[in-house]
């Protein structure tokens, strides 16, 4: 198995290695120095997804985030381009379902430069008309982009199953109609009502040295401050699942249908989500695909993409088999998918599957851990997902615990038929 | 087929081996080369030496693996046909390239993959798998010593082969522009416009980068590095802003033969692809008649250093940065590629949209949406 040396696991991130700070208003600002590199990454989210859409204007916190770098007080448009292209820098900010999650990659010498920015666009937006128009024009292609999109279509029309009434059933990006009914005076409400340092979590990575950048964040943001801001939207409860269902989405003139088979699953903070992850790894991920990849790719000749995902989050996110088909063989592979997912709930996966997980999740621990973005990324879920700053030092001891009898039990309670639906787009 | 396993490294084996170390490996055909990779933690790397030394000569190729890989391509291929994008820059390559092999996409045509025979595909693998047909590249935490002792004990004993004969063919010089359009589903309209460009080892790939980047914003070469937005280019600013699309991106490929420089343009609902194309001419037509300002080529260099410090930062990059270089080119391409851009002045930028960017060497693409119609089966 897979073994991380003393010098290798002190080099993970941990609490000697990462500064874990709060600015005065409360902003969490995590930073860790990486001097072989000359870049710098920021990402960060702050407590306004679309949860809070309303369900006529669904979409509005994505085109609201769209919308926060089309011109702030100080800076137009052009002006924010600009700055940001000519330093080969990049800077985004995307409405997420619980979140709004923003990141920038710029040399190190320009992170005054996207801080700047970052800040104004999140503190002090503009939405200059013109502009809110051609974002909108963006967004309603992008949507009739979609509805062409087997695969994306199929993953909505799951979604629309297993979540049913849920506002997990929801797309975060809105429909046409709802993206027609937002109005200016909308993305300007939701900014200063959801926008605001409460629950906002920032990751700072590569050349920089922790007290500077905590300097220029407290300068920029820390004080900031907005009493108008609500508490975490509450999930309502995922309602029981009635009897299976399988739903097709027609897209006529297509060549490939795709096809989504899955559950309800964990969130990432459950006690069984690791048992979750492992044993979703053995299902489709693992080597070619795990055992999905090797009965519909490898003996079927059926897919070229045929794997399971596990998607945990801050709520019980989906838990799905995935592939691409002849329209003519989607019966067939969902058979396939079916007998193994059956398979899986109801017989032990063997020990040597477990070993080869196990060592495939603590081996590709440092490579996931190798870029300033994949450190920064680990590291806001450190925060995210309350798993202490010592985790990826604990990781491989966690990985370990995890037995065959603990992924059967939790393969059962989340994957067993009478959870599980279908979604299917195509021709 | 070179995932289906040798006697020594079985299909189940190959993969499992190196997912077992927390490694990661893949392969993928570009125009010019195929290219296999392993990144490994480094005390694991002997594996990745090993079997790929073991891939190159002992790919068994049985015919039960052939037809069910067979099906498998042949579905990727239809995953690509449901992308206008695919459907539209397939026919844009193949008129760009009537006599030249850059004609055909790199997946293939359907009824080739219907037919082709595993005596096809093994005379193939014979011919061109030969280690005078081959670099290999290796980056990270190693003693270089160490580490070529180690692959020229692995790989010096390997037989020749007689390195295999480029079938170049060249292409004759396009005289008059090309126009195609290809309609299908769905309700968007996309133009891509495809100029003929200059292999990645010519003097004028260097400015060309920097047209490029002026008229479509900064793009990575390296296909694992990430990119930055475009909204301050030249035809971002006439294309999306004055609402005629509503996004366009463009981009250089360094080849070994002459490729293409392609625009292309997502057209906007309220807009036609005759005006996205008659603005593009323009933009084209601004550049002709006078060079950019140093300040912009200046900038233009400075995306590229970022960029290229971006995609330097993983090992694998590094590895790959290295090969890619040595397919079209040298290594030194690559220690001196932020010289050579440096060095561009605007009157070579002026040249280039002189010389390339001209309507009867191009070819222009549509695709067009069969709005509430049939689509015939």
């Amino acid at each position: 198995m897979a073994e991380i040396t003393e010098a290798h696991r002190l080099s993970l991130p941990g609490p000697d290695n990462i500064m874990r700070t709060e600015l005065s208003n409360g902003i969490v600002l995590y930073v860790r120095s990486n001097f072989h590199t000359q870049s710098v990454v920021v990402t960060g989210y702050l407590m306004a997804g679309g949860l809070f859409d309303e369900d006529e204007k669904l979409g509005l916190a994505d085109f609201t985030a769209g919308a926060l770098m089309r011109g702030t007080n100080k800076y137009s448009f052009h002006e924010i381009y600009d700055a940001l292209e000519s330093a080969g820098a990049n800077l985004y900010i995307n409405g997420g379902t619980h979140t709004t999650g923003f990141g920038s990659k710029a040399l190190a010498e320009d992170l005054d430069l996207v801080l700047d920015l970052l800040a104004e666009s999140l503190r002090h937006p503009v939405f200059p008309a013109e502009q809110v128009e051609l974002l909108r024009a963006q967004i309603l292609t992008s949507l009739a982009i979609r509805a062409q999109d087997t695969r994306e279509m199929a993953n909505r029309t799951f979604d629309q199953i297993i979540y049913n009434g849920h506002p997990y059933a929801r797309p975060e990006d809105g429909y046409p109609e709802t993206i027609q009914a937002i109005t200016r005076d909308d993305l300007v409400d939701f900014q200063r009502k959801f926008y605001g340092p409460r629950g906002m979590v920032i990751a700072v990575v590569g050349a920089v040295e922790p007290e500077q950048v905590t300097e220029k964040m407290e300068h920029r943001l820390g004080t900031w401050e907005n009493s108008d801001q609500p508490a975490p939207f509450e999930l309502p409860l995922i309602p029981e699942p009635a009897e299976p269902l399988t739903r097709k989405y027609d897209i006529p003139g297509k060549f490939q249908s795709d096809l989504v088979l899955g559950a309800v699953g964990p969130e990432r903070r459950s006690p069984e989500f690791l048992a979750a992850a492992l044993g979703n790894n053995i299902l489709g991920v693992f080597g070619m695909m795990g055992r999905i990849g090797e009965v519909v790719r490898e003996k079927a000749g059926l897919a070229y993409y045929a794997y399971s995902s596990l998607s945990g989050g801050m709520g019980p996110g989906p838990w799905y088999v995935s592939a691409g088909v002849d329209p003519q063989n989607v019966e067939k592979t969902l058979e396939f998918i079916n007998t193994e997912v059956e398979r899986f709930t109801s017989e032990l996966i063997s020990a040597d599957e477990l070993a080869d997980s196990q060592s495939n999740f603590i081996g590709r621990l440092p490579l996931s851990l190798e870029s300033n973005a994949g450190m920064a990324s680990a590291i806001l879920n450190l925060e995210r997902y309350e798993l202490g700053l010592d985790y990826y030092r604990r990781y491989p001891d966690l990985v370990r615990a995890v037995s065959r009898d603990d992924i059967l039990e939790t393969a059962r309670k989340y994957l067993s038929s009478d959870r599980l639906g279908a979604g299917i787009a195509g021709p | 087929m070179q995932f289906k396993g040798t006697e020594r490294f079985p299909a189940e084996v190959l993969d499992k081996a190196v997912a077992r170390e927390g490694g990661y490996r893949n392969a993928l055909t570009f125009l010019d080369w195929t290219t296999y990779f392993e990144t490994l933690p480094a005390d694991k790397i002997d594996l990745a030496l090993e079997l790929e030394a073991d891939r190159m000569f002992n790919s068994i190729f049985t015919s039960a693996d052939v037809e069910s890989e067979r099906t498998v391509i042949i579905s990727e291929r239809q995953g690509n046909e449901n992308e206008p994008m695919f459907l539209l820059s397939e026919e844009v390559q193949a008129a760009a390239f009537r006599v030249h092999s850059y004609h055909h996409e790199v997946i293939g045509d359907l009824v080739d993959l219907q037919t082709i025979q595993r005596d096809d595909l093994f005379e193939h693998y014979r011919a061109y798998y030969v280690p005078g047909n081959a670099v290999l590249t290796v980056a990270g935490d190693f003693q270089t010593e160490e580490i070529l002792d180690r692959i020229r004990a692995l790989y010096e004993q390997l037989p020749d082969g007689a390195s295999p004969v480029l079938q170049v063919r060249d292409e004759p010089v396009q005289s008059g522009e090309k126009n195609l359009s290809v309609v299908g589903p769905g309700e968007t309209t996309y133009v891509q416009a495809a100029y003929h460009a200059p292999a990645g080892n010519q003097a004028d790939f260097f400015p060309y980068l920097v047209t490029d980047s002026l008229l479509t914003g900064a793009s990575s070469l390296n296909l694992f590095g990430g990119g930055i937005s475009n909204k301050t280019s030249r035809l971002y600013q006439a294309l999306v802003e004055r609402e005629l699309a509503v996004s366009v991106h463009g981009g250089l490929t360094a080849t070994i033969d002459p490729f293409l420089h392609t625009i292309v343009a997502t057209v906007h609902p309220q807009s036609s692809a005759e005006k996205v194309v008659a603005a593009i001419d323009d933009e084209i037509k601004r550049l002709q008649d006078e060079p950019p300002t140093k300040e912009q080529v200046e900038r233009a260099v400075k995306q590229a250093r970022a960029l290229f410090a971006y995609g330097s930062e993983s090992i694998t990059n590094q590895a790959f940065w290295m090969g890619y270089a040595e397919m079209f080119a040298s290594y030194e391409w690559f220690l001196n590629y932020l010289d050579r851009l440096a060095a561009v002045t605007p009157e070579d930028v002026q040249n280039i949209a002189q010389k390339y960017l001209r309507v009867d060497k191009r070819v222009l693409g549509v695709y067009r949406p069969l709005e509430g119609q049939e689509v015939p089966a």
